[in-house]
């Protein structure tokens, strides 16, 4: 069998033929089989309609490319093209989205439209901020629900997703090491569980990268956590709720020793949405938190992106903050786009303009819709769901850490399928037969074969128990020995099992013409 | 509240399921200190009427760009974006699915991907394409970490060309990984002094056309010298309307190329959400930052598309990847995708020639008023010297209903440009925009 190096099987496995009713023309039904735009002709067509322009480009003379080799489609062509090819995705809108550590909750149509108003979409980065005081009035109230959120002083909002969040939250701290003439200071803490982007971030700003063991119960091991902070250690990057979907009971030691020891706190968010409206980060003793825009506060996925990773500070790193930022005088509000104030001693720029302003008015308007006390029951739901789920699986599925209440993800293993030679992704790629997309899988790599169900707060009853009831079936059918109905899934997808192996090993990362292939 | 379909009789229940007695009793593990009893100090939960019309009041508080006259180019550009495009980024199956990590039920978005990077491909010239990064800045700064993992060199040099924000973000994000980064004095035609520069511990140069004066260079001769030192070639693209008209970077000898892909597709958005286009050599992939869609099959032997190559990824590598990115722009590269198919080669290159067309007719009308057009050769944006102060001039024209352009000290004001003014034309501008612009700086002048 080909593995990844976490165990994952890259390749589909036993009897390959499908069985069954065929169409004449190769067809499945309303599910077309759609080419690439590059086999649907059209190299001189265009689906847009430009008046006439100058073809003078003399003033260019050899600056000019003589040609360019891409396809057009008419307008009908276009809809019909990207239309079938959406029907070929699953989508939060479909279905219970059980991917942990992700939150998938539902992406209220109204800040849709929000975003759209011509105040915020059609508004350039470098406008006269004179002519830009509302966006620059929604990024103050959102800072503000986000500071009080929190319990922390000050938030950078430039951060373009989570990752980005987390290399802005360690350069904060590095410049605030380097202020204090710590910066000998190389070394981060990252427990086993963590997420991959922290080791890649505390790596991508030159850290070494220490981990830190796991207790028997999925917390943070205090011990081994004490006997490795030093006088090289700039910061622990602890997730909270952790990645098992656990709340760091000793978040508040962990803190304190973090502190004694002269390092920074930085927590990452990532699962914020378990806590919101009732624990604020500020009072753990976190230094910094990104908070991913797109999980606890509703902005789309869409397919990978774009995301959104403001990041909170304390008062120690607030001043390493990076430019720009918004700031009230007399006539208004202002950006200030470079440090001039002595007391800024902003470590640099994330990125070229203010951040991701379609994402902050998206998760200003949800923040507005729930208010204080919906947010507050938003974290109470998500967390009622996931134990729901967890007391519902329990006896036919293998809990990670059985004793006490999960978070706002229930954490399984695979010790339950000992035996029945069935892997965690077979038994997932089975959901989807079921009309569920799988659970994130193997992840935390501190639990063997993982499968990480997060259902969050906007799953009804209904969806939640349709959703139990075909994990129920599917583990039965498992002790059974049913293999070719994994082995095989899944069955009733566009596609059946595909070959990543084939993939890495003959890379084929764009479409070539025919003749350029043979 | 109309975003929760629990109930309370459904909560009550689903507790007796659990065995709790309250939702208390699941936030157990959380320390009694930071339990917050009350709700904090927020408004309350408002209906959709309320929030719509709080949200349509502050977007009444900023003037679009589309409500009058507007210059404004520097890395984000005002175009039209054809109605489906926006209608088909909004279908549920697109907007609300995840990171497409389970192949079989994301066909859709992963097709898309494959096209995106076939497209970014063909426009900038090169091999292969990644499926996006957040925007050109940040995509330049991966390049320039990129290029020391692949020359095993620390120095970077960033052309006087480069928009000061790209050298700001690049400087800040590569020099956190230890680069030595070199910025050259800002100047108009600063391409000339980059091959000087470059030495025999020059990882790579990165050199920006259009240049942020709105300079279009041919940067063969920057490559060879770059080449021969052993040193790779980084070319940044802020307008990638551009590629419809001037040579690609691949054309010149660039060995990575990196652009902001805003313009096609994507409305402005105060800066953001943008895609960040980032192509290299096909002997370079493996040292390529970012999710890779690639062809395969699957069981049944049909084509299929996967994201590919994750070795380098963080998911994967951990502390050993190529990069820390993780979620990029993908519904932006989707709606990039659908405007570029529905321009296609030729609508792109039409679109590209109308821009240049209208910029010729801004340069006359800004020479007619009695001011210097410093940009030698452009393709939709020049930069003009003004009598004093540029941002004093905005300001004053802002009176006027104009959004005069971009003063170049507000991107970096220790350049001593502060007479310089950026401005941009594109097919939105009419020629009653120019027009005003005319006598507003013929008035001014007087």
């Amino acid at each position: 069998m080909t593995m990844q190096n976490i165990g994952r099987p890259t390749r589909p496995e036993g009897d390959a033929a499908s069985e069954g009713f065929a169409s004449l023309t190769g067809g499945r039904g309303l599910l077309q089989d759609e080419p690439l735009i590059f086999e649907l002709g059209g190299w001189t067509k265009t689906g847009v309609d430009l008046p006439a322009a100058s073809e003078d480009a003399s003033d260019l003379a050899g600056l000019t490319r003589a040609s360019l080799d891409l396809p057009g489609l008419s307008e009908p062509e276009a809809m019909r093209h990207y239309v079938r090819l959406s029907q070929k995705n699953h989508a939060i809108d479909l279905a219970l989205y059980p991917l942990g550590s992700c939150t998938m909750k539902h992406n209220p149509r109204l800040n849709e439209k929000a975003a759209r108003m011509a105040g915020f979409a059609d508004l350039h980065p470098l406008a006269p901020v004179a002519t830009a005081q509302g966006a620059l009035e929604l990024m103050d109230r959102l800072a503000h629900w986000l500071k009080t959120l929190t319990g922390m002083p000050a938030v950078a909002l430039t951060p373009k997703a989570g990752a980005h969040g987390e290399l802005c939250g360690l350069l904060c701290i590095r410049a605030a090491h380097e202020a204090a003439g710590q910066g000998h200071r190389r070394t981060v803490l990252v427990p086993t569980s963590a997420h991959g982007t922290n080791p890649a971030t505390a790596a991508f700003v030159g850290y070494s990268v220490q981990e830190i063991a796991q207790t028997d119960d999925g917390r943070v091991d205090l011990a081994d956590l004490e006997s490795k902070l030093g006088p090289d250690v700039a910061a622990i990057m602890v997730t909270n709720p952790n990645t098992c979907g656990l709340f760091e009971r000793e978040v508040i030691e962990i803190g304190r020793l973090t502190h004694a020891a002269g390092a920074y706190f930085y927590c990452d968010g990532a699962n914020f949405n378990a806590i919101v409206g009732r624990v604020r980060p500020g009072d753990l003793g976190v230094d910094a938190m990104h908070i991913n825009l797109h999980k606890t506060f509703s902005t789309p996925h869409g397919g990978g992106g774009p995301g959104a990773g403001p990041v909170v500070l304390s008062e120690a790193l607030a001043p390493f903050a990076p430019a720009p930022w918004v700031v009230s005088g007399p006539d208004g509000l202002h950006l200030v786009e470079e440090a001039v104030d002595e007391a800024a001693r902003a470590f640099g720029r994330m990125s070229a303009f203010q951040g991701q302003m379609g994402m902050f008015v998206r998760a200003y308007a949800y923040m507005r819709s729930h208010g204080a006390d919906g947010l507050r029951q938003v974290a109470e739901d998500a967390v009622l769901n996931a134990n729901y789920i967890k007391a519902r699986l329990s006896d036919v599925m293998t809990p990670a850490f059985p004793d006490g209440p999960c978070m706002h993800e229930a954490l399984f293993d695979d010790a339950w399928l000992e035996g029945t030679g069935i892997t965690t992704l077979d038994f997932a790629k089975a959901m989807i037969d079921e009309g569920f997309h799988p659970m994130t899988m193997y992840f935390p790599l501190v639990v063997h074969g993982a499968m990480l169900i997060e259902p969050t707060e906007t799953e009804s009853r209904r969806e939640l128990d349709r959703f139990c009831d075909a994990l129920r079936a599917l583990a039965a059918t498992a002790k059974l020995g049913d293999l070719e109905r994994f082995k095989g899934a899944p069955h009733l997808a566009p596609l059946r099992r595909l070959d990543e192996t084939l993939a890495a090993r003959k890379p084929k990362l764009t479409w070539k013409p025919e003749a350029e292939l043979a | 509240m109309r975003y929760l379909p629990l109930t309370p009789d459904d909560r009550a229940e689903m507790l007796g399921v659990i065995g709790a007695p309250d939702i208390d009793a699941l936030f157990a593990d959380v320390p009694a200190a930071a339990r917050k009893a009350d709700l904090f100090d927020l408004p309350l939960h408002a209906g959709e009427l309320e929030v719509e019309r709080e949200l349509a009041q502050l977007s009444a508080m900023s003037r679009p760009a589309g409500a009058g006259p507007f210059f404004c180019g520097a890395g984000a550009y005002k175009h039209h974006v054809p109605a489906t495009v926006d209608h088909v980024i909004q279908r549920s199956e697109f907007l609300t699915s995840y990171t497409p990590y389970q192949p079989e039920i994301a066909q859709g978005t992963l097709q898309v991907l494959f096209e995106f990077q076939t497209q970014v491909a063909a426009l900038t010239g090169l091999d292969v394409a990644n499926a996006s990064m957040y925007d050109g800045s940040t995509a330049c700064a991966e390049a320039v970490m990129m290029a020391q993992r692949v020359t095993r060199r620390e120095k970077a040099i960033l052309s006087g060309g480069l928009h000061p924000h790209y050298a700001a973000t690049t400087q800040t994000i590569a020099h956190a990984e230890g680069m030595e980064i070199v910025r050259q004095k800002a100047a108009i035609d600063a391409e000339a002094a980059v091959i000087d520069a470059i030495d025999a511990e020059t990882a790579c140069v990165v050199v920006q056309t259009p240049n942020v004066f709105g300079v279009v260079t041919d940067v063969t001769r920057i490559a060879e010298a770059a080449h021969a030192a052993g040193a790779l070639l980084i070319v940044v693209t802020t307008e990638a309307v551009s590629f419809g008209l001037l040579k690609s970077p691949g054309e010149m000898g660039a060995d990575i190329a990196v652009a902001e892909g805003q313009s096609i597709g994507n409305a402005l958005n105060y800066g953001g959400p943008y895609v960040g286009l980032f192509a290299v050599r096909e002997k370079l992939v493996r040292n390529m930052p970012g999710r890779l869609c690639g062809e395969t099959v699957d069981a049944e032997g049909r084509r299929g598309y996967v994201l590919t190559l994750s070795t380098r990824e963080q998911h994967i590598r951990r502390e050993k990847a190529t990069s820390n990115i993780c979620t990029n722009s993908g519904l932006c590269a989707l709606a990039f995708t659908i405007h570029m198919t529905l321009l296609g080669g030729t609508g792109l290159q039409q679109l590209a020639r109308i821009n240049h067309a209208r910029a010729r007719e801004l340069k006359a009308a800004v020479e007619a008023a009695g001011l210097e057009v410093l940009t030698p050769r452009f393709f939709n944006e020049i930069a003009v010297r003004v009598k004093g102060s540029a941002a004093q001039l905005v300001d004053d024209l802002l009176a006027d209903g104009i959004v005069a352009g971009v003063p170049y000290s507000r991107l970096d004001p220790h350049a001593g440009l502060g007479d310089v003014l950026l401005l941009c034309a594109t097919e939105t501008t009419t020629s009653e925009d120019i027009a005003a612009l005319k006598s507003a700086l013929t008035r001014k002048a007087a």
